[in-house]
């Protein structure tokens, strides 16, 4: 693919290499992903989901294989350098939205502004203000990040991760904790971001329903990828309608 | 979010804030700790002081004496059997040699306060029928009052010592029956000595002190002791009491005096300051170690609630570097917060003791200071001593591995 964001060649993934009990969980995989692509990743509990996504996140590395991230060639960086990628280029959404619970929603989403340039300014605050009001929680704004509901937790969670303007957004069962409306508002969000400012995003789900939304859908099973498909527009349009209809 | 603080700051500081319960017990405990401290090093001071001052103000820190006489055989050549056994020689009343410069030269010396020339001798004191063996010491009123100020110290009458005057002990007072104004008659081995009238009573402190010693003026000694022109000794007072070794060695050196130190003269009671000392500083190096521990307890604690915000953080592109330096200032300013605390605490123990516990005449028992050395010292070493007790903790923190952290 030309327009490349994150591209991963025969990645592998081993755990407790060396010792008798080493365990493959990725066997070599091949991914890339475009440019403002709506990709969702499926597959059994245990297939190694999540593990691609750590990887791609450059939380964990490959035990063999090349990524890409945004130009960059991951593999082989200092931890340091790695670190630094990693907050420029991505944007994480966890399952439990893991908000700092001694901050604000406004800090929340501040956060990886301050952590990258030391201390905070008025450009950070205005700059987490607006995303906060893309996200429709301005009035919640100085609210503790535990005085929320989910979903206004993972409108927040999201909004955080979109303050360094990543080049991708990675979400591990992002609605997993919501209910089906919440879910909605939520993937809603994430749509729009991927439509408006062009954010590549890979979405974890195992919610059918939403995955049908989805522009590609890849679906791995034991560490492998077993389909890697994309959808119509129109599909894409049905599926959503569908899933409204389903919410009301 | 204050714009002027930096992450770290911002985030310890939080962090701090949300773990208020761990925050205060941990403060209180410091803070105690700071107190015993500074409440000790307090006590310490001001007992070694109260116990040298009562000590040293009825004594010189350092007196010079002449060099003891021994004997010197004569070597008889081949023939002549030598004696195996040598008499020590008696030591008589002499003056030191050359005594004005030896005065001049030691007064010379940057650590020397005060020096004053002594002709002293024991007499019998004569009043009627009774008689009392006593010490006298002729000294020059000026200059021996900077060394042992005995006006302080009368309880009757004046510390005058003009021609004919005396000043005596209490309890030869008694003895002996004498007021002051009345007449004293002191005669020396010689049988020989001249009729002086007390013009004063001093306490000294000590029975035995008080039973023995009288002063009267220099020459008045000298003539009595058969020490014309002479002095029998010189007392010194130093700057510094605890280097009174050091300086009357570097003056024995110089003058080629014997010189005596109150440190060797009381060496019992030096041993036992010193002691104290000791045994005050590993107290408060124990009591210190113990807030360290505390400190590395609720961080390590602290660290592994917050786990999962340090993993969060770390994804977030937080560094490795930022994460301890948050650790560490969080062990710094539990320190330092806590040593706040610890201050006014040693400080109202402090004031409390000068308060609650007197002597029967209604001072204190020993005055403590409220040094604000000590209190600025205790602040600076508890919040090193908090970052020094972060490290591991924070190093630990840096160690998070954000996928595991997150997950869990």
């Amino acid at each position: 693919m030309a327009d490349a964001v994150v591209v991963l060649e025969g990645v592998r993934k081993s755990y407790n290499v060396g010792t008798p009990v080493e365990t493959e969980v990725l066997h070599g995989i091949d991914l890339a992903l475009g440019r403002s692509e709506f990709c969702a990743l499926m597959g059994p509990s245990g297939s190694g989901k999540s593990t691609l996504l750590n990887i791609i996140g450059l939380l964990d590395r490959p035990t063999s294989g090349q990524l890409t991230i945004d130009g960059h060639v991951a593999s082989g960086l200092r931890d340091r350098d790695l670190t630094r990628l990693r907050g420029h280029t991505i944007g994480f959404v966890f399952q439990y939205h893991h908000l700092l619970p001694a901050f604000t929603a406004l800090e929340n989403v501040m956060m990886p502004m301050l952590v990258e340039s030391g201390r905070p300014d008025a450009g950070m605050r205005a700059r987490a203000d607006e995303l906060l009001a893309s996200v429709g929680l301005t009035q919640w704004r100085e609210n503790l990040a535990t005085n929320m509901s989910g979903g206004q937790q993972q409108r927040v969670a999201v909004a955080r991760a979109l303050a360094m303007q990543p080049a991708v957004l990675l979400a591990d069962e992002p609605t997993g904790n919501l209910d089906t409306a919440s879910a909605q508002a939520v993937f809603d969000l994430m749509k729009r971001v991927n439509a408006e400012q062009g954010t590549t995003i890979l979405i974890v789900t195992h919610n059918r329903a939403l995955a049908d939304q989805c522009g590609r859908i890849v679906e791995i099973v034991d560490g492998r990828i077993t389909s890697d498909r994309r959808l119509e527009e129109k599909a894409r349009l049905d599926a959503h309608q569908e899933a409204r209809r389903g919410e009301g | 979010m204050n714009g002027l603080l930096p992450f770290e700051w911002i985030a310890a500081s939080r962090f701090l804030r949300e773990g208020r319960m761990q925050t205060a017990a941990i403060v209180a405990g410091i803070g105690i700790g700071v107190g015993v401290i500074i409440f000790m090093s307090a006590a310490l001071a001001g007992q070694m002081r109260n116990i040298t001052q009562r000590v040293l103000s009825s004594q010189a820190h350092i007196v010079l004496v002449p060099p003891q006489e021994v004997a010197r055989p004569l070597r008889g050549g081949e023939e002549a059997a030598e004696a195996a056994l040598v008499q020590k020689p008696f030591q008589r009343v002499r003056s030191i040699d050359q005594w004005q410069t030896v005065i001049k030269q030691v007064a010379a010396m940057p650590a020397v306060v005060a020096v004053s020339p002594m002709a002293a001798g024991a007499v019998l004191a004569v009043r009627g029928e009774a008689t009392r063996s006593v010490s006298i010491q002729g000294v020059d009123a000026e200059q021996y009052f900077r060394i042992v100020p005995l006006p302080e110290k009368v309880v009757a009458g004046t510390a005058r010592l003009g021609a004919d005057d005396i000043v005596v002990g209490a309890d030869l007072a008694t003895d002996l029956g004498v007021r002051v104004g009345d007449k004293l008659r002191l005669a020396a081995a010689s049988g020989a000595g001249p009729t002086l009238t007390v013009t004063g009573i001093v306490d000294l402190g000590s029975k035995v002190v008080n039973q023995r010693m009288t002063f009267c003026a220099l020459h008045t000694a000298q003539a009595l002791l058969g020490l014309i022109g002479g002095v029998s000794s010189i007392d010194i007072t130093v700057r510094d009491i605890y280097a009174a070794e050091d300086v009357a060695q570097r003056i024995s050196a110089l003058t080629g005096v014997e010189a005596d130190s109150w440190i060797r003269t009381n060496s019992q009671l030096y041993l036992a300051i010193n002691a104290q000392r000791i045994a005050n500083t590993t107290i408060r190096f124990f009591v210190g170690l113990a807030i360290a521990f505390g400190i590395a307890a609720v961080l390590i604690v602290s660290v592994v609630q917050k786990s999962k915000e340090i993993g969060i953080l770390r994804a977030m592109g937080a560094s490795r570097g930022q994460i301890l330096r948050v650790f560490l200032l969080e062990g710094a300013v539990l320190g330092l917060i806590g040593s706040l605390f610890g201050s006014a605490l040693g400080a109202a123990a402090i004031i409390l003791w000068g308060v609650l516990l007197k002597n029967p005449d209604g001072t204190p028992l020993f005055p403590l200071d409220l040094d604000p050395k000590l209190f600025v010292a205790s602040a600076v070493l508890a919040t090193l001593s908090g970052l020094v007790a972060a490290y591991l903790p924070a190093l630990r923190g840096a160690r998070v591995d954000p996928v595991v952290a997150i997950r869990g």
